[in-house]
């Protein structure tokens, strides 16, 4: 268990590392990323149960899959600062001969990544395939996946989540990035996702909703829910709202910053809004 | 001379059915995963031997190969079965990205390949499947010629770590491969020895090659039957050494010209010994109901068509 501040202060950190990625190579997804910094970074220090150092395998230990891979930055921000490889390799995010890819992938042996994402939807099937060995192998151990809202447009999903509640997969806990966003507009705007919980129900899983998706007590909390509702027979999906961008007054609200960097002047203004924390790398 | 004799008709999706039941005994890694088809696939006697290893995904061939992908994580060997139009072409992207790209240990294997699927017609007889499992980087894919070959070939892709696409078909056709054979990927089998032309062949092919070649001993011409089971990797040494001899090639393959067997033999032959051939292969067309001896008779892909393409590539030399 992590105290809420050192929490922040990861946050923060986190944050520095999502918008110099980007902006240095003048490309990437802070957006999302920035949306999703608290989730994270209180799943991976503070939710997951892991072990030392990385296994392809992840026996014995909760696994994690991003689904929505353009929200590299983040996930590679946080791996780093858990250690899984060196910080100072953030440097070469998006640059040729990266392990650090546009979007993460297992190719280049980045320690942390067990499957390739960026074409969306795939995920949440991954994620029951990992909870269906785990179970085979007796590991009581949890399997965790993020999906972006609007991911949940891909028909896969649907697939993935009939087949988890009617296969009783209830060692996994999928969870949304419901910043109700995405490249082209609202979500609402794009295709409506009509009511996700209603939907979920239907398709037979325990719903839950964490209102302040950047709070780290209450992802602390909605967490701790959801950990209770696994191995109860059904799969179990947590609805995440969160806000673009969040961290940074001018990339909220919008989904402007989708897939755009910051430039040089609008750099230096996000990172006056989050001072350093644990070093820039 | 009969050079092979067959034991029987069978089908080769039986020989996977077959390989699959003995991997159910023999190695506990192996899951299976199907998509309503367990019973075209004859995946049977596995769910019922394994009915904690068996995957019933229903009509959901992407979410299947995404499971499949994510099975491999905490060490099992998925062997994922449906047609092989469901198998490639509707999932090409699920195996691409989480398969291929994530360089995970599934076994992609798919039945009612090509045109010998019979009266379902064009929708489920896909011929561009090799093609499309061929170009995705680090996939090693096979198409086998008879029951035993089959059966053989499933036991070793379990042995083999990486993904595979084995491909196989409906019908019941010769057998007449060793029963007891050792399959290794990526070497070719020479199957009769010749010296005026080589016959490369895959999978339901095969069978119609010695066919061809004994058409073709009567009529003086000896030709050299080469079995390529796997086309990636491509066994290009013995292919290239049978040219070496004979001086020109036909290629035989139940897929379209385009992305099949004969190109990548073309390409070996650009490269290292440009050498006649000729492709006895669908040409850039869709299939049609039918019977499967009264398709491959229309499209051009029997014993028959063989022969005709010897005599016109001899002429080329």
């Amino acid at each position: 268990m992590s105290d809420n501040k050192s929490l922040e202060n990861l946050v923060t950190q986190v944050r520095r590392d999502i918008l110099r990625m980007v902006h240095k190579v003048n490309s990437g997804h802070p957006g999302g990323s920035l949306g999703c910094a608290e989730f994270l970074v209180t799943l991976y220090n503070d939710i997951m149960k892991l072990n030392d150092g990385f296994s392809m395998d992840g026996k014995e230990e909760d696994v994690f899959f991003l689904s929505n891979g353009h929200i590299s930055p983040v996930i590679y921000s946080v791996l780093a600062r858990r250690g899984y490889f060196p910080v100072d390799e953030l440097n070469t995010f998006r640059l040729l001969d990266s392990r650090l890819q546009g979007h993460p992938t297992t190719h280049e042996g980045l320690p942390g990544i067990r499957i390739a994402s960026g074409s969306l939807g795939q995920g949440m099937s991954v994620a029951i395939g990992t909870a269906l060995t785990k179970k085979l192998n007796g590991d009581q151990h949890i399997v965790y996946s993020l999906h972006g809202d609007g991911e949940l447009q891909e028909g896969q999903i649907w697939e993935a989540a009939m087949y988890a509640s009617g296969n009783n997969v209830d060692n996994y806990i999928a969870t949304v990035d419901y910043n109700k966003k995405q490249i082209d507009g609202a979500t609402d705007d794009v295709l409506p996702l009509g009511s996700l919980s209603a939907k979920f129900e239907a398709f037979g899983w325990e719903v839950l909703e964490i209102e302040e998706g950047n709070n780290i007590q209450a992802i602390k909390d909605g967490m701790a829910a959801a950990k209770a509702k696994t191995g109860k027979g059904k799969p179990v999906v947590v609805l995440l709202h969160t806000e673009m961008g969040n961290g940074v007054d001018f990339m909220m609200n919008t989904h402007a910053w989708h897939g755009k960097a910051p430039n040089d002047e609008q750099l230096e203004s996000a990172l006056a809004q989050n001072p350093e924390t644990l070093g820039d790398y | 001379m009969k050079k092979y004799t067959n034991t029987g008709n069978k089908d080769t999706r039986s020989g996977f059915g077959d390989g699959l039941t003995e991997l159910g005994k023999t190695n506990p890694n192996v899951v299976a995963l199907c998509a309503d088809l367990t019973g075209s696939l004859k995946m049977n006697a596995f769910k019922d031997n394994h009915p904690e290893r068996f995957f019933q995904i229903g009509i959901a061939e992407a979410n299947m190969i995404g499971i499949a992908a994510g099975m491999t994580i905490g060490g099992k060997i998925p062997f994922t079965g449906t047609f092989a139009n469901f198998s490639t072409g509707r999932v090409y992207d699920q195996i691409r990205q989480s398969v291929a790209y994530s360089d995970k240990n599934v076994k992609i294997c798919a039945s009612h390949a090509g045109i010998t699927l019979g009266e379902d017609g064009a929708t489920h007889q896909i011929l561009e499947d090799i093609g499309l499992m061929k170009m995705l980087p680090g996939m090693t894919v096979i198409n086998t010629c008879d029951y035993n070959q089959t059966k053989a070939a499933t036991l070793a892709i379990a042995e083999h770590h990486g993904p595979v696409y084995l491909r196989f078909g409906r019908p019941k056709v010769a057998n007449f491969t060793p029963e007891d054979q050792t399959f290794e990927i990526g070497k070719a089998v020479q199957l009769t020895e010749g010296t005026d032309v080589t016959i490369v062949a895959t999978g339901h092919l095969v069978w119609e090659a010695v066919q061809a070649a004994e058409t073709l001993e009567a009529a003086g011409i000896s030709a050299e039957v080469i079995n390529i089971h796997t086309i990636k990797p491509l066994d290009e040494e013995a292919i290239l050494a049978s040219v070496a001899k004979t001086g020109c090639v036909v290629t035989a393959e139940e897929h379209n010209f385009l992305g099949g067997l004969g190109e990548s033999v073309s390409r070996t032959l650009a490269l290292h010994r440009p050498t006649p051939q000729e492709f006895v292969a669908t040409n850039d067309t869709f299939g049609e109901s039918g019977t499967p001896a009264q398709l491959m008779e229309k499209y051009g892909l029997n014993a028959a068509s063989i022969v005709k393409a010897v005599n016109k590539v001899m002429i080329r030399k």
